[in-house]
């Protein structure tokens, strides 16, 4: 056992702090820092740069941009770029799409996909959930039907993130309804500027715009833009969302939340329950980081760990409480939330309860926080 | 960093295991131990001498096995997995540390060579009875005072409870000096003026009330030296080591848990069919994997660490352990249903000697208070030194 970082570990944490705090234009950080919206010429912009430098897709083959690095660095890499507020690579084109395409495609469609994806040439769309397929997704019902050289897809996705951006979408489709659930089920990608592709904007509690239905009316998909073999799609949404879950325990970003709102605090931080209340979310954040060290120390063979489900329940449910202690430390100035720059209360009040109510989403999405707890129960604690 | 043990560290652990599982995994073993005085099984504790296991944290030229906090903690694990009820933490780590800190080369080759050969159980003599507020954990003694000059000392007052004080050949108290600050003494507790009354505590194990009345005593290194700053990193050692316990015992805890789960049956199905259950389960094994990243991240700290680190790894280890201790205790017995409750099947022990690790050096409470006291002073918590 060891308690430090190599020296290299150590030189190469300080390259990543210095590279993301000095690359990335201090305007899109301040926008993250502040909790703002980006934009999206913000996102499209940050993850440039960081391609530009090899360091959009770390986890990729190297011949795909990869990096050739421990987990260890994978980590320092994933902590640095949220402690230094940089907005990370659009998680649908690096942590979803991009492995996908990379461990199943045909070397066709890697060639064709990959360099646009790691670039954000292509802005790509998640179309897994539809209204009667959530936590149980293997019961979607969007149809993909064979027809020479395309197929016909038909039916509606939902709570599509960002998709009023997308490009592209890779969905999950429905290409044997004899088979049993999970076998009649393929991996497609489509592009959204189709015939027949329609987005719709759904409204959020926060007022946001981030999420979209999209429906699909007889649209045609030429066949080579199927992932991997007709009906696998299951296996490689599995692949996919294991990866989802190792990433997703935004520490970083959550402890600079935290670190930040002692400032917000102020006198406050003198009072007892509120100076506990501080004390015990770091010591939380910190059981949260070290366990995802160790996850990251063992999970050398590049499997997600098992105890990864770990890192997303707790990693959201701090990610919530943290944004919780802002609404309350904001008291009753966090009802101006619709105020604009001329207001006399501080940003970071006004801020607070749309971060707050938006954020009651990470323990939805990404596999619900309940789904990540049928996990524990039944594969690591055999139940 | 790295969490993982070395192929030593694997084999120490593996014969631990070894001795203390074949001594009490049949849980009827550990009853029939604690069960008459001295609550321990004394073949057993030889047998850890022999192995060196006693003598593990103390330097070679004290008797010892100079090997580090790492290998402490794993045997601090072992024994908690099977709730061993010897006062390795009491005697070994508390006492015998408080020696190895602060003693003379000849006190320390004199007592650690005894303590580690298994041919002296030492009690560590702090805690002082009713203590609350500051006094309630602290480094200082004040119930108990010292008197005398040069080598010329004896020490008067109760200290309660004192860890296996029946039964310790040699005790080691701390007790408040003439001209303020703390000092530790050896006292034999067979001399006069010492009077002992033991009892059996909740967990199993034993303590006692110790009796001073002008008791002769030899102080630990320098005469009249104020030790509270080496008292306190021993009692953080030892914070981190009881952690390391009850991290063992949480993990069995957890496994007594889901076994019965899938072997209890109710309504005609298993109690695993049960979701409302299985995700209690869940959360419990949270709590544990994050318990058991700080432990073992405070290990070593405790390794490599100056005395403020260490200070702050041990109370942020002892906040999570205790919040996870009592989760794990409380769910486990719940969840076993009225068989829980009984003192024939372990889980209920466990509980208990969780409970009794919670309170021998700081409760989640206490480190929270101090923790919070100093969130001011630092932007974010950084593990990485
Ligand atoms: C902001 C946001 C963005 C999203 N972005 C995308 C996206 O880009 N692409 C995409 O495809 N999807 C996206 N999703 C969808 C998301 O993955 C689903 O919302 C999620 O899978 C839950 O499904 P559901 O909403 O239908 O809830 P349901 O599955 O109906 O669940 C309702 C409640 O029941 C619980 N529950 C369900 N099943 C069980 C069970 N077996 N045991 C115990 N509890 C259970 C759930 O945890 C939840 O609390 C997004 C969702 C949100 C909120």
């Amino acid at each position: 056992m060891q308690l430090e970082l190599s020296p290299e570990d150590a030189a190469f944490r300080d390259e990543m702090r210095t590279f993301f705090t000095t690359e990335i234009p201090q305007e899109i950080r301040d926008t993250v820092a502040e909790r703002r919206e980006l934009t999206k010429e913000q996102i499209v912009e940050s993850q440039r740069l960081m391609n530009q430098h090899g360091l959009a897709v770390p986890h990729w083959p190297v011949e795909w941009g990869g990096q050739d690095w421990s987990q260890l660095r994978r980590h320092i890499w994933h902590e640095e770029m949220q402690r230094a507020a940089v907005p990370p690579p659009l998680a649908f084109n690096a942590s979803m799409v991009g492995p996908v395409i990379a461990t199943f495609g045909s070397q066709e469609l890697k060639e064709r996909f990959l360099p646009a994806t790691a670039n954000l040439d292509i802005w790509w769309s998640q179309g897994f959930s539809e209204p009667d397929a959530g936590s149980d997704l293997a019961s979607l019902r969007t149809t993909a039907v064979r027809d020479g050289d395309e197929f016909v897809v038909n039916g509606q996705k939902t709570w599509t993130t960002l998709g009023q951006y997308g490009d592209w979408i890779f969905c999950l489709v429905r290409t044997d309804p004899e088979a049993k659930k999970q076998r009649g089920i393929s991996f497609l990608l489509i592009d959204m500027t189709s015939p027949g592709v329609t987005v719709r904007p759904i409204e959020l509690i926060d007022g946001g715009h981030e999420v979209n239905e999209v429906w699909f009316e007889d649209v045609r998909v030429p066949a080579d833009q199927l992932v991997g073999e007709l009906n696998h799609g299951w296996d490689y949404a599995k692949f996919l969302l294991g990866n989802e879950r190792v990433g997703v325990a935004p520490v970083g970003a959550t402890k600079r939340v935290l670190a930040a709102a002692k400032q917000y605090a102020g006198e406050q931080l003198a009072d007892p329950l509120t100076a506990a209340r501080f004390a015990e979310l770091e010591n939380e954040l910190l059981a949260l980081e070290l366990t995802a060290l160790r996850v990251a120390a063992n999970s050398s063979d590049g499997k997600p760990h098992p105890a990864s489900s770990v890192l997303k329940l707790k990693g959201t449910e701090l990610q919530q409480a943290v944004s919780e202690l802002v609404v309350d430390l904001a008291g009753p100035d966090s009802l101006a939330s619709g105020a604009g720059e001329d207001s006399a209360i501080p940003w970071w009040s006004r801020r607070a309860t749309p971060a707050y109510l938006n954020l009651r989403k990470a323990s939805i999405y990404g596999g619900s926080n309940e789904i990540q707890r049928q996990i524990i129960a039944k594969t690591i604690l055999g139940l | 960093m790295d969490f993982t043990y070395d192929e030593e560290q694997q084999a120490l652990r593996e014969a631990v295991r070894g001795l203390v599982g074949k001594a009490y995994s049949d849980f009827e073993n550990r009853r029939r131990a604690v069960a008459e005085d001295p609550g321990f099984d004394e073949q057993l504790w030889g047998r850890l001498a022999e192995m060196g296991i006693l003598g593990l944290p103390f330097r070679e030229e004290d008797g010892g096995s100079g090997a580090g906090p790492v290998e402490v903690a794993i045997v601090a694990e072992e024994l908690g997995r099977v709730i061993a009820p010897e006062p390795y933490l009491a005697s070994v780590v508390l006492a015998g540390g408080m020696v190895a800190a602060a003693g003379t080369a000849e006190q320390r080759a004199e007592v650690l060579g005894a303590l580690s050969a298994g041919e002296c159980v030492l009690g560590w003599a702090h805690a002082e009875p009713g203590a609350s507020g500051a006094a309630r954990w602290s480094a200082t003694a004040a119930a108990v005072t010292a008197s005398g000059s040069g080598t010329e000392w004896t020490l008067s007052g109760v200290k309660e409870p004192v860890v296996a004080g029946a039964r310790a050949d040699r005790l080691v108290v701390s007790a408040a000096l003439p001209d303020g600050g703390t000092g530790l003494f050896l006292v034999d507790p067979a001399g006069p003026s010492v009077t002992r009354a033991g009892y059996p505590t909740h967990d199993g194990g034993r303590a006692a009330r110790v009796g001073l009345d002008e008791a002769p005593a030899v102080p630990l290194g320098e005469p009249g030296a104020d030790l509270t700053a080496t008292i306190a990193v021993v009692l953080d050692i030892g914070r981190v080591m009881a952690c390391a316990e009850a991290l063992g015992a949480m993990d069995v805890a957890l496994a007594s848990t889901t076994d019965y789960l899938r072997n209890r049956k109710q309504f005609g199905v298993p109690l695993s069919t049960f979701q409302a259950l299985t995700f209690r389960a869940a959360d419990m094994y949270v709590s544990l994997e994050l318990a058991r990243s700080v432990t073992t991240w405070a290990t070593m700290v405790v390794a490599a660490g100056r005395p403020e680190q260490v200070a702050d790894a041990a109370a942020r280890a002892a906040l999570q352990t205790s919040r996870a201790g009592r989760h794990l205790g409380q769910e486990a017995i719940q969840l076993h249903g009225g068989i829980g409750m009984t003192a024939e099947y372990a889980v209920g022990s466990y509980t208990s000697r969780l409970t009794a690790l919670d309170h021998l050096l700081g409760d989640g409470d206490h480190h929270l208070r101090r923790l919070a006291s100093t969130v001011g002073e630092h932007g974010e918590v950084d593990p990485l030194p």
